[in-house]
C-alpha cells in the first residue's frame, strides 16, 4: 500500500507519532538532564554534592554542594503551603457548598485571573510591595528574606489548590450530602463529616500539585528570596532555591563546565521530584476513579 | 442546637473570610500596578523602543520579541498538539499505549519552566546549534505550551457528538474524512481556546526563554530567526532587578508590569469568552 | 418468490465476553419494507448495524457468521466497508443532521465518493431532497443551517442524505422514535414509498408502525430471531407463544 494513496493510513501514522512523541519527548528531557548532570560527579562526589552545604561554584576552589539549596527549596514551599492550603480550602469549600450559585460564578474569574497573572509580574508585586512591607514591619535591613518568598509564593499556588479542590468537592454525589441532611445533620456537619472525607482524594492531589507548582516556580523566588545558599535559621533569613540557583547562575556558567554540569544535575533532581509528584497525584487519581 | 448553629456560623465566617482575603489580594495585585503603571502607557510607550539605559523610551523591542516567540511557539506546538488530541479523542483505545501517552503529558504539564529552559539550552541553543535565538526560545515555549493545547483540543473533540462521527461513517467516509470533514471544524472554536491559552502561557512566561532567546538590550529588532530578541517578561525581571539605577526605572517598570498583565489576561479573557460563546451556539 | 437483496446465515455477536445475537438467520427480500421488532436489548439494532458494518465502531464487539448483500459478502476477507456502506444507507434514531448548511448535508456523500462537479452536485441535491418529500419546503433556503429545522424535517433530511448515495438498501434505526405524530405520519409514509426503488429495513419500538409499513417482520427476543414472516401473517396469527405476547403487548 503506497503511502500518498492512503490518505487514512497516513493520518493515522501522523497522530500515533504526534501521540507516541509525547513519551519520548519527556524521556529525552530527562535523559538531556540528566546527561549533562552526571558529569559533575566527576568533580563532586554524589554524597557531597546532595548532602553538602557549601555551594561555591565560582571560587578559585570551587565547591558544588547542594543540600541548603535543597533545603531553601524545600522551606519555602513548605512554607507557602502551610498558608496557601487552608485559604484555598477555606475557599473551596466555601464556593462550592456554602456560597449561592450566583455568587460562586461572581467569584469564579477572580480565581481564574489570579491564576493567569504571570509569574514575574506577580514577583515584580512581591519585589515592589511585599519585600519593603517585610522589612518595615518586621524593622530587618532587608526584605529579601525566606519570610517575603513564602509570601508570595502562597499568592502563585493558591489557584492551584482551591481549583482542584473545588472540583474535588463538587464531585461528591448529591446523595451524600442529602443523606446526611435527611439524618438532622447541620451543613458544616455534613460538609465535615460527609463531603470533605469523600473528597479527600481530590483534596490530596490539590496539596501534591500545590507542592509541585511551588516547587518548580522560579521567578517568584528568583525575585525575592535574597538568593543566598545559606541554611536559614529563620524566617527572616534569605533563602536559596533549586529552580533560582539555575536561574541566577546558567547564564554566566561557562558550556561544558563543572558549573554548568551542577546546574544540570539541579534540575534533573527537580524533574525527579516533579515526576514523583506527579506520579503520586495520577495514582490517587486513578484509585479515586475505581472508588467512585 | 444553639451550639452547633454558632459552630456552623463562625466556621463559614471564616471560610468567607478566606474568600475575601483572595479577592482582596487580587484587587490589591490589580490596583498596585494599573495605578501606578497607567501614566507610563502611551503610544509612544508601546512604539518606541528602550532609549537611556532603559530609564526612558518604550518597550517596542521587547513587545515584538514576545508576539514573534508567541507566534513562534504555536506554529511549533499547535500540528503535534491538535494531531495528539486527534489520537487521544479518535484512534487511542485503552491499553498501555494511551496510559504512558496520558502520563507523559500530565508528566510534562507539571515540569517546573525552568527544567525546560534547561532542556532547550542543551538541545535547541547547543546540540542542533541553533544558539541563543527565537527559533530555540519558540521550540522551548512551545514544548512547555503543549499539554494545555493538547488538554482543550481533547475536550473540543471529546464533546462532540458520537452520531455525527456514526453519520459520515455511514455514508462511506473514511475515519480521516470524517475527522477532516467533520469532527476538525466542529472542534475549531475548542482549538481557537487552546491556541489562545497556550499563547498566553507562551507570552507570560519568563525561565524557558532566560537562555534560550532573552537578550538583556538590543537596539534593533531580530531579523532572522536565528536572532537572539528581547521579551516582554524578560525585560520586566531585568528592569526591576538589575538596572543600574532602580529608582530611575521604576515608572518603566510599571508601565511593563501593566502592558505583560494586560496582554496576558486579555487572551485568558478571550479563551473563556469564545468557549462560553460557542457553547451557547453549539447546542448540537 | 422475489428477489434475495440481503442474507444472513448463522450470525453471532459479542459485545467483549457479552453475546448479544445467536446464530441468526434471515432472507431480506428487494424491494420490501421489513421490520425488525422486540423489546429493548434483544438484538434488533445489533443485527440492524451489521447490515453495513456500523458494529465495527464498537470496541470489542465481534461478528461471525456469513452476511451476503447480493453477491457482496459483507464480512468476508475482500470485503470493502466503504463501497458497502455507500450500498446501505443508514438513518438514525434521533436526526443527525450535520451542523453544515442543508445543501452541504446532502452534498456530503456525494462529494466524498468523488462527485465534484457543481451541476451534479446541485441535481442529486434536488433530487435526493424530492424523494425525501422536503423539496418543497427547503428549495429557497438550501444555504441555511439544517439546524434550524424541525424534527421531523431534519429526520427527513437525514434520509434525502442517505439516498444522495444511491443505496439500494436503506436501513432505519427507530427513526421516528423522537418525533411528534404528525412527522411521524410523513416518514411512515416516504417508507412506503421509498421501497419501490429501494430496500428497506427499518427497528421499530412501535408495533403499530411496523404494521402500517412493513411487508415482512422479524420478531427478536433476548438475542434470538424467533419469528419471521410476512407482516399481516404474523400479527394475525404468531407461531410462538413470545411473539403473541410481545404482539398484544404483554410485555416489552
Amino acid at each position: 500500500m503506497k503511502i500518498g494513496k492512503d490518505p487514512d493510513g497516513l493520518a493515522e501514522l501522523l497522530v500515533k507519532i504526534s501521540a507516541y512523541s509525547m513519551i519520548l519527548v519527556v524521556f529525552f528531557i530527562f535523559f538531556f538532564l540528566f546527561f549533562e548532570g552526571i558529569k559533575i560527579f566527576n568533580f563532586e562526589s554524589v554524597q557531597h554534592f546532595f548532602l553538602g552545604q557549601s555551594w561555591q561554584p565560582t571560587s578559585s576552589n570551587p565547591r558544588f554542594e547542594i543540600a541548603s539549596i535543597i533545603i531553601g527549596s524545600l522551606f519555602v514551599t513548605a512554607g507557602a503551603l502551610l498558608l496557601s492550603v487552608p485559604v484555598a480550602l477555606g475557599c473551596a469549600i466555601y464556593l462550592s457548598e456554602v456560597a449561592p450559585p450566583s455568587l460562586s460564578e461572581l467569584l469564579k474569574p477572580v480565581i481564574e485571573i489570579l491564576a493567569g497573572i504571570p509569574s514575574v509580574v506577580i514577583g515584580f508585586f512581591g519585589l515592589t510591595v511585599v519585600v519593603p512591607a517585610v522589612a518595615s514591619i518586621f524593622g530587618i535591613p532587608s526584605g529579601l528574606t525566606l519570610l517575603s518568598g513564602i509570601l508570595v509564593l502562597a499568592i502563585m499556588v493558591l489557584p492551584t489548590i482551591e481549583t482542584i479542590s473545588e472540583d474535588a468537592l463538587r464531585s461528591v454525589p448529591r446523595s451524600y450530602r442529602e443523606a446526611s441532611a435527611a439524618l438532622g445533620a447541620t451543613d458544616w456537619e455534613t460538609i465535615h463529616k460527609v463531603v470533605l472525607p469523600a473528597a479527600m482524594p481530590g483534596i490530596t492531589v490539590a496539596i501534591l500539585l500545590g507542592f509541585g507548582r511551588a516547587i518548580g516556580e522560579t521567578m517568584v523566588v528568583l525575585m525575592v528570596t535574597g538568593n543566598a545558599a545559606i541554611i536559614p535559621t529563620s524566617v527572616f533569613d534569605p533563602i536559596r532555591t533549586m529552580t533560582a540557583t539555575i536561574a541566577a547562575e546558567m547564564g554566566e556558567a561557562p558550556f561544558g563546565s563543572p558549573h554548568y554540569f551542577a546546574l544540570f544535575m539541579i534540575a534533573a533532581t527537580l524533574f525527579v521530584i516533579s515526576f514523583m509528584v506527579n506520579s503520586a497525584a495520577n495514582l490517587l487519581i486513578k484509585r479515586g476513579s475505581r472508588y467512585a | 442546637m444553639l451550639d452547633r448553629r454558632t459552630t456552623q456560623a463562625v466556621v463559614f465566617s471564616s471560610f468567607l473570610l478566606c474568600v475575601a482575603l483572595v479577592v482582596a489580594i487580587l484587587f490589591f495585585v490589580l490596583f498596585d500596578i494599573i495605578s501606578k503603571g497607567i501614566a507610563m502607557v502611551s503610544w509612544e510607550f508601546l512604539t518606541q523602543p528602550p532609549r537611556n539605559n532603559m530609564r526612558e523610551g518604550g518597550i517596542l523591542t521587547p513587545m515584538v520579541g514576545t508576539i514573534l516567540l508567541s507566534i513562534g511557539a504555536m506554529i511549533a506546538a499547535l500540528p503535534v498538539g491538535v494531531l495528539t488530541a486527534i489520537y487521544l479523542s479518535e484512534y487511542a483505545r485503552e491499553g498501555r499505549a494511551l496510559s504512558l501517552v496520558n502520563s507523559a503529558i500530565s508528566n510534562l504539564a507539571g515540569l517546573p519552566s525552568i527544567v525546560f529552559g534547561l532542556f532547550g539550552l542543551a538541545v535547541f541553543v547547543n546540540l542542533f546549534g541553533f544558539g541563543p535565538s527565537l527559533l530555540a526560545g519558540s521550540l522551548t515555549l512551545g514544548l512547555m505550551s503543549l499539554p494545555v493545547i493538547i488538554k482543550t483540543s481533547q475536550e473540543a473533540f471529546a464533546s462532540i457528538p458520537f452520531s455525527f462521527r456514526e453519520a459520515s461513517l455511514a455514508l462511506g467516509a473514511t475515519k480521516w474524512q470524517t475527522i477532516r470533514h467533520h469532527l476538525l471544524p466542529y472542534a475549531m472554536p475548542g482549538i481557537l481556546t487552546g491556541l489562545i491559552l497556550g499563547v498566553s502561557r507562551a507570552a507570560g512566561e519568563t525561565a524557558p526563554i532566560l537562555f534560550t532567546v532573552a537578550a538583556y538590550f538590543l537596539a534593533t529588532m531580530p531579523s532572522s530567526v536565528f536572532d537572539q530578541s528581547m521579551a516582554l517578561p524578560y525585560h520586566l525581571y531585568i528592569l526591576s532587578t538589575q538596572s543600574f539605577n532602580l529608582r530611575a526605572t521604576q515608572n518603566v517598570q510599571y508601565g511593563t508590569a501593566l502592558v505583560l498583565l494586560s496582554v496576558v489576561l486579555a487572551l485568558n479573557s478571550a479563551a473563556i469568552i469564545i468557549r462560553a460563546y460557542f457553547r451557547r451556539k453549539y447546542r448540537w | 418468490m422475489k428477489e434475495c437483496e440481503i442474507s444472513a446465515r448463522g450470525i453471532n455477536v459479542w459485545y467483549g465476553p457479552k453475546q448479544a445475537l445467536f446464530d441468526v438467520s434471515l432472507d431480506i427480500y428487494k424491494n420490501t419494507v421489513t421490520s425488525l421488532i422486540g423489546p429493548s436489548g434483544c438484538g434488533k439494532t445489533t443485527f440492524l448495524r451489521c447490515i453495513n458494518r456500523m458494529n465495527d465502531l464498537i470496541p470489542f464487539c465481534r461478528v461471525e457468521g456469513k452476511l451476503m448483500i447480493k453477491d457482496t459478502d459483507v464480512y468476508g476477507k475482500e470485503a470493502d466497508v466503504l463501497s458497502i456502506r455507500k450500498k446501505v444507507g443508514m438513518v438514525f434514531q434521533t436526526p443527525n443532521p450535520f451542523p453544515k448548511s442543508i445543501y452541504e448535508n446532502v452534498a456530503y456523500g456525494p462529494f466524498i465518493h468523488g462527485v465534484r462537479d457543481k451541476k451534479k452536485l446541485d441535481e442529486i441535491v434536488r433530487h435526493s431532497l424530492q424523494e425525501a418529500a422536503l423539496w418543497d419546503e427547503v428549495k429557497d433556503e438550501l444555504n441555511k443551517s439544517a439546524l434550524m429545522l424541525s424534527g421531523g424535517q431534519k429526520q427527513r433530511l437525514c434520509i434525502a442524505r442517505a439516498l444522495a448515495v444511491e443505496p439500494e438498501i436503506i436501513v432505519m434505526d427507530e427513526p421516528c422514535a423522537s418525533l411528534d405524530p404528525i412527522a411521524t405520519a410523513k416518514i411512515e409514509d416516504l417508507i412506503t414509498r421509498l421501497k419501490e426503488k429501494y430496500t428497506v429495513v427499518i427497528v421499530t419500538h412501535n408495533i403499530q408502525q411496523a404494521a402500517r409499513v412493513s411487508d415482512y417482520t422479524a420478531y427478536f427476543y433476548l438475542g434470538k430471531m424467533v419469528e419471521y414472516g410476512k407482516t399481516a401473517e404474523m400479527f394475525e396469527n404468531p407461531k410462538e407463544k413470545s411473539t403473541e405476547l410481545y404482539l398484544t403487548g404483554r410485555f416489552g
